[in-house]
C-alpha cells in the first residue's frame, strides 16, 4: 500500500511537469499547426539563464521570474523572426526549421555554459513528508511542483476565457483569415501565442531540474515525453495535454516502481504507449471532431 | 467600483445609434488578372451612403474578385478604390474594421471553437478600448471593456433574434441560424459599409424574405454592397445594381433599369428568356464561385 501511494505520488509529480511540457506544444499547434521542437532546448536555454543568475547571487526567485520572462521574449522572438517565413508554407519547413533551432540551441547553451552536470538547486526541501512514522514520497518540492504548474495552467485558462486578448487569440486559432477580416491582429496573436507557450515550456524546464543536474540535453527525456502526452490528449486541446501529462506519468512511474527492472524500461514505454494510441485513436484520447491533416 | 466608474448609460446597451449615412464607396477602372487571364477589365462602381447595391452576373462574371478587391484580400493590377473621400492604396484585411467596413463571407466562416456569443465580441473587436497589456494582465479596465463588449454582442444578438444561441457552438445550430449569427457578428462593428457575400444561400423562402426587410432597415445607417444570385431579393432590394459579365460590366442601373437592358437578359441565357427563370436556374446551381 505504501509503495502503491508513493509511486502513484511521484507519477503525479512527474506527470504535472510532462503535462506542462505537453501544454506548451499544444499552444503552438493549435494557432500556428507547427510542432515546436525547439520547445526542449529553449526551455533549457532560460535554465541555464537562471542559473548563471542563481550562481551571482540572487535568489532562486528572482531567477525563476527573469528565465520565465526570457523564455517569453525567446517564444516571441522565435515566432517573429524565425518561424513568420515559414508559416503557412509546406509543414516539412516548419518542422526541418524547428529541429534545426533544437539542435543549434543545445550546441550554443554547450558553448557558452560548457556541457558538463550542473547542480541546480530548488526552493524547497526534498525529504518526504513523514505521516505516523512512515515517509511519503511527497517532497516540499513536489507540492511546488504542482502547485505552480497549476497556477499557470489557471492563468491561462483565465486568459483565454475571460480576456479580449485571450478571444483574439483563439479565434485567430480557428480562422486566420476570418480574424483578420474582422480586425484581429493575427500576427500579433501568434507572436504572444508563441511567448506564452515558451514560458510554460520553460517552468516545466526549470522544474524538471529543481534538486537535479543541468547540462545542454538535459531536457530531451522531457521532448520525449511531453509529445507523447500532447498526442495523447489529441495535440490539439489543452484539457488533453494536462490529462495526457498526468496518465503518462502515472504509468511511467507504475512501470518503474512495479516492473522488475522497469526504470530502464521508462523510455521504451513512453514510446510504445505513444505507438499504442497512434494506432489505436490516432486522434489522441480527447479529439473532438475527425483527426485534422497535420 | 464607485458610480463615477460605471460606463455612460449609452455607450454599452444602444451600441446601434440612428445616424444618416455619408462614407460612399468607389472604385474606378478596376481591372484583375490571374496568371494572364483577365478576371475584371475597367470595372467601375459606386456605393452612394445609405444605399444598397447589388452586384449580379452569371458565373465566373468576376463578381466574387470584386468584392475580394474591396476589402483587400485581392490587389487590382489597375483603377483606384476611394472609401470616405480617401483613396485606399495597399489595402489590407486587417485595416477594415478600423475603416468601419464589415464583411460577411460566402458559407458562414464562423470560429467552431467558440460559442456564438465569443464569435460575435470577436466582431466587436475594435470597438474595444483596453490596451494589450491591460488585457492581457486582466486589469480592471479590461474587465469593465469585456463586460462592454459582452453586452455590445448580446445586443447584436438580439438584434438578429438569436440571442437564445449565445452559449452554444456554431456547429451544433440550423444552418440558417448560423447565417444569422455571422450578420450579427458583421453588424456588431457597426459598420459604415456592409459586404454580403451571399447572404441568402442556403435559406428558405420566407427566411430569405425575412432577410430582404433587414437588409432595406440597415440602409437607414449604412451603405450595403451585395453580391447574391436569388434575383428577386436582389431586384427588391437593391437601389442600384451593376452587372457583370466575363470580368466586364454591361449594364448598371435601378433595378427597373437593369430588368429592362437586353444585354443583361442576353448575358444570362444568350436569348430573351426573362429574367425570373433565369434566376431560378442560378439559385440552383452553385454560382459565382469560379473566381474563388
Amino acid at each position: 500500500m505504501q509503495q502503491f501511494v508513493n509511486v502513484t505520488l511521484s507519477g503525479l509529480t512527474q506527470g504535472m511537469i510532462y503535462s506542462a511540457f505537453a501544454l506548451a506544444l499544444v499552444l503552438i499547434w493549435r494557432s500556428t499547426r507547427i510542432v515546436n521542437f525547439a520547445q526542449g532546448s529553449m526551455a533549457a536555454a532560460t535554465a541555464f539563464i537562471a542559473l548563471a543568475i542563481i550562481n551571482a547571487g540572487a535568489s532562486y526567485w528572482v531567477a525563476l521570474v527573469v528565465a520565465l520572462i526570457a523564455g517569453f521574449v525567446m517564444g516571441a522572438l522565435v515566432e517573429r523572426i524565425i518561424i513568420r517565413p515559414v508559416e503557412g508554407g509546406p509543414e516539412l519547413n516548419a518542422v526541418i526549421v524547428t529541429l534545426g533551432l533544437f539542435v543549434a540551441i543545445q550546441a550554443l547553451i554547450a558553448i557558452i555554459a560548457g556541457s558538463s552536470f550542473q547542480s541546480f538547486p530548488t526552493p524547497f526541501g526534498v525529504r518526504g513528508f513523514t505521516i505516523g512514522d512512515t515517509t511519503i514520497a511527497l517532497t516540499p518540492t513536489s507540492l511546488y511542483v504542482i502547485g505552480s504548474v497549476l497556477v499557470v495552467m489557471a492563468l491561462l485558462v483565465a486568459l483565454f476565457r475571460f480576456t479580449r486578448t485571450g478571444l483574439a487569440m483563439r479565434a485567430s486559432a480557428f480562422g486566420q483569415e476570418v480574424a483578420r477580416l474582422l480586425g484581429v491582429r493575427v500576427g500579433r496573436m501568434l507572436t504572444l501565442g508563441w511567448g506564452l507557450a515558451a514560458v510554460v515550456g520553460s517552468l516545466s524546464g526549470l522544474l524538471i531540474a529543481g534538486g537535479g543536474f543541468v547540462y545542454p540535453a538535459y531536457m530531451d527525456s522531457l521532448i520525449v515525453f511531453g509529445f507523447v502526452a500532447a498526442v495523447l490528449g489529441g495535440l490539439d486541446s489543452p484539457i488533453g495535454a494536462i490529462v495526457g501529462g498526468l496518465i503518462l506519468g502515472l504509468a511511467l512511474s507504475y512501470i518503474s516502481g512495479y516492473v522488475d527492472r522497469g526504470s530502464a524500461l521508462v523510455n521504451v514505454s513512453a514510446l510504445v504507449i505513444l505507438m499504442v494510441v497512434l494506432l489505436v485513436r490516432p486522434g489522441g484520447l480527447f479529439a473532438s471532431s475527425t483527426a485534422r491533416r497535420a | 467600483m464607485g458610480p463615477l466608474a460605471q460606463p455612460p448609460p449609452h455607450s454599452g446597451s444602444q451600441p446601434f445609434e440612428e445616424r444618416t449615412p455619408t462614407a460612399r464607396l468607389e472604385m474606378t477602372g478596376i481591372s484583375v488578372a490571374f496568371g494572364g487571364v483577365a478576371a475584371l477589365s475597367d470595372v467601375s462602381l459606386a456605393v452612394e451612403p445609405g444605399q444598397v447595391h447589388g452586384l449580379i452576373g452569371p458565373n465566373g462574371a468576376g463578381k466574387t474578385t470584386l468584392f475580394n478587391v474591396a476589402c483587400g484580400l485581392v490587389r487590382p493590377n489597375a483603377g483606384r478604390i476611394t472609401w470616405r473621400d480617401q483613396e485606399l492604396r495597399r489595402l489590407k484585411p486587417s485595416q477594415l474594421s478600423k475603416l468601419g467596413i464589415s464583411r460577411t463571407l460566402q458559407g458562414v466562416g464562423l470560429f467552431a471553437g467558440l460559442t456564438v456569443l465569443e464569435n460575435v465580441m470577436v466582431g466587436a473587436h475594435r470597438h474595444a478600448k483596453a490596451g494589450f497589456f491591460s488585457a492581457l494582465l486582466a486589469l480592471p479596465t479590461a474587465d469593465k471593456d469585456d463586460r462592454l463588449l459582452r453586452e455590445r454582442a448580446t445586443q447584436a444578438l438580439v438584434e438578429l433574434g438569436a440571442e437564445g444561441y449565445a452559449g452554444r457552438y456554431p456547429g451544433s445550430l440550423p444552418y440558417p441560424v448560423q447565417k444569422r449569427v455571422a450578420l450579427a457578428r458583421a453588424l456588431v462593428a457597426d459598420p459604415e459599409l456592409l459586404l454580403l457575400d451571399e447572404p441568402a444561400s442556403g435559406l428558405a423562402e420566407d427566411e430569405m424574405h425575412e432577410l430582404g426587410e433587414l437588409i432595406r432597415a440597415l440602409s437607414s445607417r449604412m451603405s450595403v454592397l451585395l453580391v447574391e444570385h436569388h434575383m428577386d431579393l436582389v431586384m427588391k432590394v437593391c437601389d442600384r445594381i451593376t452587372v457583370l459579365d466575363s470580368g466586364k460590366q454591361i449594364a448598371a442601373g435601378t433595378p427597373a433599369e437593369v430588368q429592362a437592358d437586353p444585354a443583361v437578359t442576353e448575358a444570362y441565357l444568350g436569348d430573351d428568356v426573362d429574367v425570373e427563370a433565369d434566376a431560378a436556374e442560378l439559385a440552383a446551381t452553385d454560382g459565382g464561385r469560379a473566381n474563388d
